[in-house]
């Protein structure tokens, strides 16, 4: 072959045809290869080892699809030399043969599995012809089946049919059989007292004769059994109305009373009548417990009665009800709340009595234990009742029982604060046994705070309870609340606080400012106390308060600080109260001293006064009375030997200044000079002052008032030289001995003074006595 | 007028009567009467100029004894009468006499103290108000109205209703009346009413104030204890009939309305001491001036009680420019009492205080040492009443 491919020129078709399919079929194999290479994914590798071939349009390409073999063969010829030509040819020869023996096998192989394909479906063909026979059989076969079957149905359709009246005729006898029986069986079911099941007979035939009455026999059946159970229904009337049995058994007869088709409304009206009738005998005997005496039962006792007997009743009353009555609708249920509100108003109102006349008791355990009880019973019917409202009213009755009580808490602390008041009166009024000492001021005090104090957590604790946790009402958004902070804080400790200091302030008011009505010691007394409270007691009691009630309410309390300052006005006003009232009565004595007396006539003085000597006693007692109460206070440092000193400086300088002018012509207006630049360098002294809690500042205060009425009272008389000489007098023995109480001792030195310089002025013949004559006069009187 | 500063007269003798001269209402006019045991006592007509802020005086003497009390006739204005001390035979009598001052005195003339002295300026007795069996006299009251003619006199526990006659020359007793009770009953101080035809006085003694008709000489009514202790001068609501001014040794001055005197409508504690004296303005009577020996003088603004309780009436006027609202809002407001001024110029008791009769926002205190300080109103506070 390939010497005619090779010997054969150009032209040869044959060679042509030939070679071509020799030529390309390796490389349409590649081809094909390549095409699954691609397919499987491997393409790269292998076209990457194909060695690049020429240009694929080369059409020198043996494999190329372009090959043109005219092209090839002249290149070849002109290209190779003849040694090449050769070997090219046997090359392209065994290519050819290669391939024609590839082709052949090819060839066989297929042909084989051809042959056997063909076999397989000859088979199949023999096989199939066989199964349509038998399958026309079949048919056949199923067609006379069903022939026959319709035919056995056909047969027995006629005796169903009647199997199927017989059976129906058979379930009318029997309930017709029921019917007739009807009548003697309710009967017996009445005479039994099985009225539960003559009235589920009576409700099961009632539909038939209903339909059927228009039949004379079943007419009469229907008649039989309304004269029945007209008269089962007068039983049961009876029955329910002999009522003694009990709610449960009321309740069936109602039931079955309802299922014999009386009518709802009205027997939801005789039935609430019924049980309104059983409830107001409960409250019958409530109330005969209140009785017009004084109950004999305690208040737990009368809420536990009222509570099982009431409550009990009302809430087994309103659970039959609900239950018999669930279909009447909202109807229904308004007329029950109705029912139970009217019921529970009365029974609130004897509670509320009986509450009423335990306000006065002074046991506040037993009636919170009450007020709990009666709480707790209630919950519920008001659960079961909202509409009612009970829980709500009860609710309401504890919350104002519980400020009635403190109310009454109140009261009790101010009557206690009155009569501790009123023991210290008796106890400062009680004429003092001689040689033996009353109680004193301190101590009197100490009883007083104590005993209020005591007063005061008494008060606390009873309250208390009403807040206990095991208490059903005490988780009330009021007692957690409203309860602690504006009942207890403010009205009960606050509200005692404030009163007390009012009280107290009242003394200072009274009309009776000329003394008497309040005893200067109670005054002081009190100032002591109000100012304990403000140092102390106040803010002791708030945080007693505060710890024991733990206020959860945000509305506003009155501060201590408030309170305190409250207290110590209060405090301030009586003891200033006090000097003015002390200052008064001994300036009385002075202002009675200077007008009652002739002083243009008097004699020659030997002694001091009597009622210097009074005053001067006064002040010591007032000094001693006050200093069991009041602390020291500061008092300007002198010497001990002050007053000789300062005595010295006013009997004989200044006096000389003053009184010695008198005698020349020019007196008056040296006089008033003088005595202007000495004011000049004092300070103005204000009288009425009020005063330091302290015992110096009162007894200035007191003395102060005292010395200038003194002045004042002077300045009204006119003095006879031995009267000028008596005040001189006077007014050295009361420097001699005031000094000591007052804060600033130049202050009685100026006022003396000023007492003396004035009754100089009011006195047509001045003579001065010598100042040792004085001082061996007062030191002797 | 430019500047509010008090202006100080100063006396050489203790004094503690003062009274403007009532019938004058041109000249700012005040008289003194002075305290002195050994020398002899004089009455002090102090004029003020108030243009000039000048004081002139003129001084009379007054020979008979110290003066307590002193009051100027309303009708005639060179008459005036006085409760004197009278020291004999070591005994002290208080008498009361109406003078009238030398007719030839010309206000305004610059006088040294020394020229005081000379006898020229003696006052002319005209009578005595005295009666044999009567003590002491506390003081004179003249008819508020009327020609003068009639005064009554505070005799220990005696209210003496005195008809003058002859032109003062002569006094006759018209009616009397006594106090009757347990101790011994002395009034203090008396004020004869302005109003109901001037037929009302009223007394003090101890801690009551009492009303008397003086047609009848009896009692009208009794405010026992009207102070807590003794009460010491009175005076009357020029322009409220039944309202009443009381101060005493506690302190306070009380105001009352005497158709009910259980209570006092209210009451002023402004003093540290007895006060003295109280007197209303005589036109706005929501003006009232206490004295006290505190040595202080309160001027008081009684705006509630007053009879022009709402000053701010006329302010429409002022704040017209503003809105409209605003003015009757605040004439809404309830008025404010309150204290204006405390004058503090004396050193020592004040006993004495008095408005003057010619200018209504001028007044005169006196204290003890003889210093008289004439005061004005604030002019910020005069303003708000007039206009």
């Amino acid at each position: 072959m390939a010497a005619a491919a090779a010997g054969p020129g150009p032209g040869s078709g044959p060679g042509d045809s030939l070679e071509r399919p020799e030529a390309e079929a390796p490389e349409r194999r590649r081809k094909a290869h390549g095409m699954l290479k691609l397919y499987y994914g491997l393409s790269e590798g292998e076209a990457a080892g194909r060695p690049v071939g020429p240009d694929p349009l080369d059409p020198t390409d043996l494999n190329g699809a372009h090959f043109d073999p005219e092209v090839y063969l002249d290149k070849l010829r002109r290209e190779c030399p003849l040694a090449q030509l050769m070997d090219s040819e046997t090359d392209m020869v065994r290519q050819i043969r290669a391939l024609d023996s590839d082709m052949q096998t090819l060839v066989y192989e297929n042909y084989n599995k051809f042959i056997s394909a063909t076999d397989t479906i000859r088979k199949m063909k023999n096989d199939f012809r066989k199964m349509e026979d038998e399958m026309d059989r079949l048919a056949t076969n199923m067609a006379v089946i069903t022939e026959f079957s319709a035919r056995i149905s056909a047969t027995l359709q006629d005796r169903h049919e009647r199997i199927t009246k017989l059976a129906g005729v058979h379930a009318l006898l029997r309930k017709l059989q029921f019917l007739f029986e009807l009548p003697s069986r309710l009967t017996k079911c009445v005479e039994l007292g099985a009225y539960g099941q003559a009235v589920r007979y009576q409700g099961r035939a009632r539909a038939v004769l209903q339909q059927y009455q228009h039949l004379p026999s079943f007419r009469a059946i229907q008649d039989d059994c309304q004269v029945i159970t007209a008269r089962l229904a007068q039983q049961l009337r009876q029955r329910f109305r002999e009522g003694g049995s009990g709610a449960p058994e009321q309740a069936e007869c109602v039931e079955l009373l309802l299922a014999l088709g009386e009518p709802a409304e009205e027997l939801c009206e005789e039935f609430l009548a019924h049980a309104r009738g059983r409830l107001e005998e409960e409250l019958r005997s409530l109330e005969a417990e209140l009785g017009p005496s004084p109950p004999a039962p305690d208040v737990l006792e009368f809420t536990d009665h009222g509570g099982s007997g009431f409550v009990g009743g009302l809430c087994q009353v309103a659970a039959a009800y609900q239950e018999l009555f669930a279909a009447q609708g909202p109807a229904g249920a308004e007329k029950l709340a109705a029912f139970a509100r009217e019921l529970g108003s009365r029974y609130f109102a004897l509670v509320e009595w009986r509450l009423a006349q335990e306000q006065g008791g002074g046991d506040n355990s037993l009636l919170v234990r009450a007020l709990d009880r009666f709480h707790r019973r209630l919950r519920a019917p008001g659960a079961l009742l909202a509409a009612a409202g009970l829980a709500e009213a009860a609710t309401e009755i504890v919350e104002r029982v519980a400020r009635e009580r403190l109310g009454h808490h109140l009261q009790g602390l101010q009557a206690a604060f009155l009569g501790c008041l009123t023991d210290v009166r008796q106890a400062l009024a009680a004429p003092r046994m001689a040689g033996k000492e009353g109680p004193g001021l301190a101590e009197l005090l100490a009883n007083v705070a104590s005993s209020i104090l005591s007063h005061i957590k008494a008060s606390l604790a009873s309250v208390h309870l009403f807040t206990a946790k095991e208490v059903s009402f005490s988780n009330k958004p009021y007692f957690r609340g409203e309860f602690c902070s504006q009942g207890v804080r403010e009205g009960l400790i606050v509200g005692f606080i404030r009163s007390m200091c009012q009280t107290a302030q009242s003394f200072c008011d009274s009309p009776g400012e000329k003394g008497g009505a309040t005893p200067p010691a109670l005054l002081l007394l009190l100032s002591r106390l109000c100012l304990d409270y403000e140092t102390a007691t106040i803010s002791y009691i708030l945080t007693l308060t505060d710890e024991q009630f733990l206020v959860q309410d945000q509305s506003p309390v009155t501060p201590v600080s408030t309170l305190c300052a409250e207290a110590r006005e209060t405090a301030r006003r009586l003891l200033t109260h006090y000097v003015k009232v002390q200052g008064l009565v001994i300036s009385q004595m002075l202002r009675k001293s200077v007008e009652t007396r002739d002083w243009l006539s008097t004699l020659e003085p030997r002694n001091v006064r009597a009622v210097m000597k009074r005053v001067v006693e006064d002040t010591t007692a007032i000094d001693v009375q006050v200093g069991l109460l009041y602390e020291e206070g500061v008092r300007k440092a002198q010497s001990s030997d002050s007053s000789k000193r300062t005595f010295s400086v006013y009997s004989s300088s200044r006096q000389q200044g003053r009184y010695a002018p008198s005698y020349t012509p020019s007196a008056p207006m040296d006089t008033n000079l003088l005595s202007n630049i000495q004011k000049l360098f004092s300070e103005r002294i204000d009288v009425f002052s009020p005063v330091e809690f302290n015992k110096v500042s009162v007894l200035t205060g007191i003395i102060k008032i005292s010395l200038k009425t003194l002045l004042e009272c002077v300045r009204l008389r006119t003095f006879g030289r031995f009267g000028l000489q008596q005040v001189q007098v006077d007014c050295h023995f009361l420097q001699l001995y005031l000094w000591r109480f007052v804060a600033d001792e130049e202050l009685v030195h100026l006022l003396l003074d000023e007492v003396v310089a004035s009754a100089a002025l009011r006195c047509p013949d001045p003579v001065p006595m010598e100042p040792s004559v004085v001082e061996v006069i007062c030191e002797r009187g | 007028m430019e500047d509010d500063a008090p202006v100080i007269y100063g006396l050489e003798f203790q004094a503690r009567a003062l009274t403007p001269q009532t019938a004058e209402t041109d000249a700012i006019r005040f008289l003194v009467g002075t305290q002195s045991l050994k020398y002899d006592n004089q009455i002090h007509i102090i004029d003020f100029d108030d243009e000039n802020n000048i004081i002139s005086k003129n001084v009379l003497l007054h020979q008979v004894g110290e003066i307590w009390h002193i009051s100027a006739s309303p009708a005639d204005r060179g008459v005036l009468a006085t409760c004197y001390n009278r020291t004999a035979d070591s005994k002290v009598l208080t008498c009361a006499a109406v003078w009238r001052m030398p007719a030839e005195l010309e206000p305004g003339g610059h006088e040294s103290p020394e020229d005081a002295a000379s006898p020229a300026h003696a006052l002319e007795l005209l009578c005595h108000l005295d009666h044999a069996a009567r003590g002491s006299t506390a003081c004179v009251v003249w008819e508020p109205a009327g020609a003068g003619g009639r005064v009554i006199s505070l005799a220990d526990n005696h209210v003496l209703l005195w008809d003058l006659q002859e032109s003062g020359s002569r006094a006759a007793l018209a009616s009397s009346a006594s106090l009757e009770g347990k101790g011994q009953l002395k009034f203090t101080t008396g004020r004869w009413s302005p109003h109901h035809n001037c037929t009302q006085v009223a007394t003090a003694n101890d801690t009551a104030v009492r009303g008397w008709d003086t047609r009848t000489m009896s009692q009208i009514y009794c405010i026992e204890n009207a102070h807590g202790q003794l009460v010491r001068d009175l005076d009357f609501n020029p322009n409220k009939q039944y309202y009443l001014a009381s101060c005493g040794d506690d302190c306070r001055v009380k105001f009352w309305d005497t158709r009910n005197v259980s209570e006092p409508v209210k009451m002023l504690e402004e003093h540290s001491h007895w006060v003295w004296s109280v007197r209303y303005n005589h036109s706005h009577d929501q003006l009232v001036l206490t004295g006290s020996s505190d040595s202080r003088v309160v001027l008081s603004n009684m705006v509630s009680i007053s009879s022009e309780p709402f000053g701010q009436l006329a302010d429409d006027d002022d704040l017209s420019d503003q809105e409209e609202r605003r003015p009757e809002e605040k004439s809404q407001e309830p008025p404010q009492d309150s204290v204006i001024t405390t004058y503090e110029e004396h050193e020592d008791s004040v006993y004495a205080v008095d408005w003057s009769s010619a200018d209504p926002w001028l007044f005169a205190s006196l204290s003890y040492d003889g210093r008289l300080v004439i005061n004005r109103v604030p002019r910020a506070l005069k303003y708000h009443i007039l206009l």
